[in-house]
């Protein structure tokens, strides 16, 4: 394949992509995605330098004033359980023993978890009271004083960070890592970043992290699965992952797509317009269908009562003729009499479904 | 009421209330009182203590059983409303008339205790309505919170000529609204099928967004479809299974047109329910095959998933079907029992047993005993509202007073 030929398909496919991208954006309403923010931030976790001191958890309850834990942080032990983010601890770093191919010990590898601050984020997507938001800094906000507490963003999140305060029955939120936006705003480093003794946490442009963690890569191909974790993870993260070994061994979810979460209920809104303006034509044709049939089906019947009426009419005065021959005018007469009086329309009007039908429920 | 030999209680201008048969020596309204008891404690509780005080909700099991039973089944078995009222209006089956009022009394009922539970559910119940000021616009939340509350008002509008009739008598200016609401019956019937097939289907959009952790087996792009199309299913079901109750129960306050057409709107509503099962179950089998999903049916959740197609889909099918051909009244009633149970079965399992099936057991849900019992109190509020609206409004008969319109 020559060059040409090879950018001409890159190039269709590019336009088929931004075509199918156009189309989401459209039938959300185009506000499903957010932008991508070119100059947005992020922090990229090494797992290869993280030796699972914990710092990195206490300095997030310090800067936070979120409470400290019944175990002290210089428990190391307590990376072995699997933990999960919750509304009082925003990040967490969790120990899994690798599997080492040559026999001999398992090798510790230590990854932190927090919220991956995504760039078009399931939460956002989801949250039916626009809490979360997308800053063009990278930064994932919440905003408590609106919050329903639904927790659908919780059932959204696909890293399982969100924590909702379940104890709480006043003012009950939903909490999670904030890219410690107040200190960034005051040009400070997160507090988990500038605690960390190893370095295994850079801050930074995300487009600059993105290149630096493939000259980490790219530099010793041994020491590095060649995957960026978040780069487009879920539509792609803030905060990313390097590693070691194969990113599912530490518990990350290998099978998220690269698009964003959100898309995948696009066509589900999007089809709501169709069905706004589609059902009612639908029904309301079978409503006419119904109506013209119940209508002609009457007058069919009309016609059929008419038909018999006369008929019985005809017999009854050929009847009646035939007792005037017979019996003399006295007898007719009476009989005439009766037959009228039996003929008057009775005095409740007897209800006829088919007739009128307005009526609601 | 002359030509029937039912003794209905119509209340009149001077006896308004016919409370006489709520009084505590039976032992049905002895159990209400209990359940009722204790489901107020628990709302006390609930609401100073907060959601964790009785729940087993945890960050991993953001939602349990108040949105899994409460709000899944109890939308997707209010669907009578909706079912009832096209076949009668739209499609012209006159002969479910008399089924119509009792259909939208549930309805209305059931959709009116979706929300009241989801005020237990709600962080900030307060804030409900928030999503109107900040809507979400993104959120199938959003869409499943706007279509429920327009069709709660539809279905209050479309209800309300009920309570009207019986409060007539004091209020005569409810003559006049009434006749407004039956002008528009056409209309709202409409409006009522569009609101419902969105949001009937958004429920279960709303897993969309989670692919990771619904079960392969349930989750699929198609899962709104199915939803919609269970709903169905739900609602015809939902017609016969009340009937039987309340054939049981408030029997003395059918008259003889519901009753003599109650028999035919079970078997019609079979037969339709039959169609639509054969059809669910085509469409869930299908989407199995394409998504390339049959790897998953030799494990636990594979097995679950045949359960739950072959003995809640298939089953309820065949019974339905049989029932409607023979006119078996009980077998149609079988089958609704199986059909509500399949329902509820799949809405469980789409919420909770396959959901987060990717967790160890540990961090996995069940839910409280306390949960069930706010559940339970949910249920049992529905049923003595129902009955007091039956002892008091025109539902189950026609109201003398309006019967010539008819
Ligand atoms: S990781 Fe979860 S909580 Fe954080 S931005 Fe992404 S979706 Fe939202
Ligand atoms: S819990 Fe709060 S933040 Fe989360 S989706 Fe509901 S309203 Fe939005
Ligand atoms: S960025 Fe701030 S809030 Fe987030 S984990 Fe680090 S210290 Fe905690």
């Amino acid at each position: 394949m020559n060059r040409r030929k090879f950018l001409t398909i890159l190039g269709s496919a590019g336009v088929v992509s931004a075509l199918g991208t156009a189309q989401v954006a459209k039938a959300s309403g185009g506000t499903t995605t957010y932008p991508y923010y070119e100059n947005s931030y992020g922090v990229l976790h090494d797992t290869t330098r993280c030796i699972g001191c914990r710092r990195c958890e206490k300095a997030c309850q310090q800067v936070n004033n979120l409470p400290m834990p019944a175990k002290p942080f210089n428990d190391l032990e307590v990376t072995a359980t699997k933990r999960r983010t919750t509304a009082d601890a925003w990040t967490v770093v969790n120990r899994y023993m690798i599997k080492n191919p040559e026999g001999g010990k398992d090798k510790p590898v230590f990854r932190k978890l927090q919220c991956y601050h995504c760039n078009d984020p399931a939460c956002a997507s989801a949250c039916f009271a626009k809490c979360f938001k997308k800053e063009p800094s990278g930064v994932v906000s919440y905003d408590g004083s609106q919050c329903v507490g639904c927790r659908y963003c919780m059932v959204a999140c696909p890293f399982y960070v969100p924590g909702f305060q379940y104890e709480e029955a006043w003012d009950p939120l939903v909490l999670k890592c904030t890219f410690c936006s107040p200190r960034l705003q005051k040009g400070q480093l997160p507090g988990c970043v500038e605690a960390c003794p190893m370095g295994a946490l850079t801050f930074g442009k995300r487009s600059d992290l993105i290149k630096i963690a493939r000259k980490r890569m790219d530099k010793e191909p041994a020491k590095y699965v060649d995957y960026l974790y978040g780069e487009y993870d879920a539509g792609g993260t803030a905060w990313m992952t390097l590693s070691g070994v194969p990113h599912a061994e530490l518990g990350m979810d290998m099978n998220l797509g690269n698009r964003p979460m959100g898309e995948l209920t696009a066509g589900a809104l999007g089809a709501v317009p169709m069905i706004i303006a589609f059902w009612p034509v639908l029904f309301g044709g079978v409503y006419g269908i119904t109506k013209c049939k119940e209508r002609l089906v009457k007058k069919e019947q009309e016609k059929a009562i008419a038909a018999a009426q006369a008929q019985t009419k005809q017999a009854l005065e050929a009847a009646v003729e035939n007792i005037e021959k017979t019996q003399g005018v006295e007898a007719a007469i009476q009989v005439r009499q009766a037959l009228k009086t039996a003929q008057q329309p009775p005095s409740d009007g007897s209800c006829c479904c088919s007739s009128k039908h307005g009526e609601g429920v | 009421m002359s030509g029937s030999t039912h003794s209905i209680v119509i209340p009149t201008k001077d006896k308004m209330l016919n409370l006489g048969e709520f009084s505590l020596k039976r032992p049905g309204n002895q159990i209400t009182a209990v359940i009722l008891v204790v489901g107020f404690i628990l709302t006390v509780i609930r609401f100073t203590q907060g959601i964790g005080s009785i729940t087993n909700l945890d960050d991993n099991a953001p939602w349990g059983m108040w949105i899994g039973f409460d709000l899944l089944c109890g939308v997707s078995l209010a669907a009578g409303g909706y079912f009832t009222t096209v076949a009668c209006y739209i499609f012209g089956m006159k002969h479910f008339h008399s089924a119509v009022r009792p259909a939208i009394t549930t309805a209305f009922l059931g959709y009116a205790f979706v929300v009241f539970a989801l005020l237990y559910d709600l962080g900030h119940p307060l804030r409900l309505p928030y999503m109107f000021f900040f809507p979400g616009t993104t959120s199938v939340l959003f869409e499943v919170g706007l279509c429920v509350a327009t069709y709660l008002t539809v279905l209050f509008v479309e209800f309300s000529v009920a309570p009207m009739e019986w409060l007539a008598q004091k209020f005569p200016f409810l003559l006049k609204w009434r006749k407004y609401v039956i002008k528009v019956t056409i209309l709202l019937t409409i409006f009522g099928v569009c609101l419902s097939t969105l949001h009937q289907s958004s429920l279960g959009a709303l897993y969309l967004i989670a692919p990771s952790k619904l079960h392969p087996l349930w989750y699929s792009p198609f899962i709104p479809m199915f939803f919609f199309v269970s709903s169905m299913v739900a609602g015809s079901s939902m017609v016969i299974f009340e009937g039987m109750f309340a054939h049981k129960g408030v029997h003395h306050y059918m008259d003889a047109t519901h009753l003599r057409e109650a028999d035919d709107v079970a078997f019609s509503f079979a037969k339709a329910a039959s169609f639509i099962l054969f059809g669910y179950f085509m469409l869930k089998f299908i989407d199995m095959i394409v998504q390339a999903n049959y790897y998953y049916l030799f494990s636990g959740y594979g097995m679950w998933w045949c359960i739950e197609m072959l003995f809640f889909v298939l089953m309820p099918a065949l019974i339905y079907a049989k029932g409607a051909r023979e006119r078996n009244i009980t077998l149609c009633r079988i089958g609704s029992i199986n059909a509500v149970a399949g329902i509820i079965l799949n809405r469980f399992n789409v919420s909770m047993i396959a959901f987060n099936y990717q967790l160890p057991a540990s961090e996995r849900y069940f839910p409280s005993i306390w949960e069930i019992c706010i559940s339970i109190f949910v249920v049992t509020l529905i049923v003595t509202v129902y009955r007091f609206i039956v002892y008091h409004m025109p539902v189950l008969y026609e109201h003398p007073n309006f019967r010539d319109e008819h």
